[in-house]
């Protein structure tokens, strides 16, 4: 139980960060169909906004998200960027935690740092096992 | 004359409806509609502000601003037109051409700070001593030597990398640092416009770098590794010694040079390397990082915070068109 999506354009910092991470996870592409998944799922996403905010969440995010079978899977989102972006910082998580109704999970810089790593591996690990232990509940 | 003209390559026009790299379309498209003028600021509502701050506080206020102007001068007359010439791609060149007129206006903006808040004497003296700070020249002249040094555009662009995105923050930590004390606010809001927008130009920069790099061998490839590192180190001696010379007095400067080191590490990471500087070295003050990214920090992420509740996201811009729902 740790499906992770997630993507990263072609500067490669998300991508970076994901291989640290070490997690089975799949990337989405730039310009291929967008594929579909079949489990419970955490979105890994940088940002991309213009200076008022429009456009933070990249195309082939929308693109993924767009699929209602996609969407209803996604369970959480951790969101990268840029500080130095001010107030849109990591926007694209808070754009996808409202327009989908999951929590942003985590934030971080770039292609993150030892801790950020460190603290994403836990949360994940600390997420999955919360979210198993409803759905037993619901079944039971 | 006729000979001459079999040495000029065909002039093309730039047909943005061809691309050979997206993200020039895409890096055009946000640079345009960020742009901005200092007129956009109300600089005068830090008048009163202005007065509060001690004599020394204001010269030293004047002095980071006008060591902020000489990089963006040298970033707008030499650094991205020296770029343009390397350009791989004709919308590569029409970006940077954007990149050097956006220098120009950080350029003047300061001047705009100045002529808001500042008496002209003060001014002239802060400019005299930017010309005769040796910090501040030993850096500009390490910046310049790779600029001019033709034979290697990958070198430049990292030269450039670390211009945008590390020599600036021993400035910026500044007006961050009176912001953050409730002082100068217009002007940090200024501040933040170009903080942005350099945020920008180092991403794409370093962006163009990760591509030259993919055609190259290995052995090139570490080359110019070594040199990044080695020129980082050369930077970071410097600026350390400007930032001591600058907040010794204000008793910040443990504080600016973890700054920098974060800013560094940011830096290095735009050029697709990993950190160099350990993570303890990196801890920035929480106030520093607020009036970097007002706002950001309010809303506690779930694996960060207390674990027991989360806040769903507070976006307001949540329109595009290419959301189906
Ligand atoms: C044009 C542009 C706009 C950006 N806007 C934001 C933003 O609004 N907020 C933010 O936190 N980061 C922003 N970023 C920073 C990116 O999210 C960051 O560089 C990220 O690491 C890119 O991920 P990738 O390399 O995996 O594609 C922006 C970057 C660019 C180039
Ligand atoms: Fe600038
Ligand atoms: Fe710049």
């Amino acid at each position: 139980m740790t499906g992770l999506v997630y993507y990263s354009s072609r500067s490669g910092n998300t991508a970076r960060l994901m291989e640290r991470l070490g997690l089975k996870a799949l990337r989405l592409p730039q310009t291929e169909p967008s594929p579909e998944v079949d489990a419970p799922y955490v979105l890994v996403t940088p940002t991309f906004a213009d200076g008022e905010g429009r456009g933070a969440v990249p195309k082939s995010v929308i693109k993924f998200l767009n699929n209602t079978r996609n969407r209803a899977l996604l369970q959480g989102v951790i969101a990268g960027g840029n500080r130095n972006f001010g107030t849109t910082f990591a926007l694209a998580g808070d754009v996808i935690a409202k327009k989908c109704d999951v929590p942003v999970l985590y934030r971080f810089e770039l292609a993150g740092t030892e801790t950020d790593i460190a603290r994403i591996r836990a949360g994940l690990a600390r997420f999955w096992a919360a979210q198993e232990q409803q759905t037993c509940l619901t079944q039971a | 004359m006729k000979d001459m003209t079999q040495a000029r390559a065909v002039p093309k026009a730039i047909n943005w409806n061809r691309l050979q790299d997206d993200k020039d379309l895409e890096i055009w498209n946000r640079l345009t509609v960020n742009f901005w003028l200092p007129e956009k600021v109300p600089l005068s509502n830090d008048i009163q502000s202005w007065s509060q701050l001690t004599p020394d506080e204001q010269t030293l206020t004047i002095r980071v601003f006008t060591g902020l102007t000489l990089l963006d001068t040298i970033q707008n007359a030499v650094g991205a037109p020296t770029l343009m010439q390397d350009a791989i791609t004709p919308h590569e060149e029409a970006v940077l051409s954007n990149i050097a007129f956006m220098e120009a206006v950080h350029a003047r903006s300061y001047s705009s700070v100045f002529s808001t808040l500042c008496q002209t004497t003060e001014v002239d003296e802060a400019f005299r001593w930017s010309a005769e700070n040796e910090h501040l020249q030993a850096k500009s002249r390490l910046i310049l030597d790779e600029y001019d040094a033709i034979a290697s555009p990958l070198r430049k662009k990292i030269a450039s990398v670390f211009l945008e995105s590390f020599l600036f923050y021993s400035g910026f930590y500044l007006p961050m640092h009176w912001s953050s004390r409730a002082r100068l606010t217009n002007t940090a809001d200024l501040i933040r416009l170009i903080i942005r927008d350099e945020a920008i130009h180092g991403y794409y920069i370093g962006y163009k770098f990760q591509r030259g790099m993919e055609r190259l061998d290995e052995a090139e490839r570490k080359e110019l590794k070594d040199f990044a590192f080695g020129l980082l180190f050369d930077l970071y001696d410097i600026e350390a010694r400007y930032t001591e010379q600058l907040y010794d007095g204000l008793g910040l400067t443990e504080d600016v040079k973890n700054f920098l080191h974060y800013n560094a590490n940011k830096a290095l990471q735009n050029l697709g390397f990993e950190a160099l500087f350990p993570e303890e070295t990196c801890r920035v003050n929480p106030a520093i990082m607020a009036a970097l990214s007002p706002g950001s920090d309010e809303n506690h992420d779930f694996f960060s915070g207390s674990g027991s509740s989360y806040v769903i996201g507070k976006a307001e811009a949540t329109e595009d068109e290419d959301w189906d729902f």
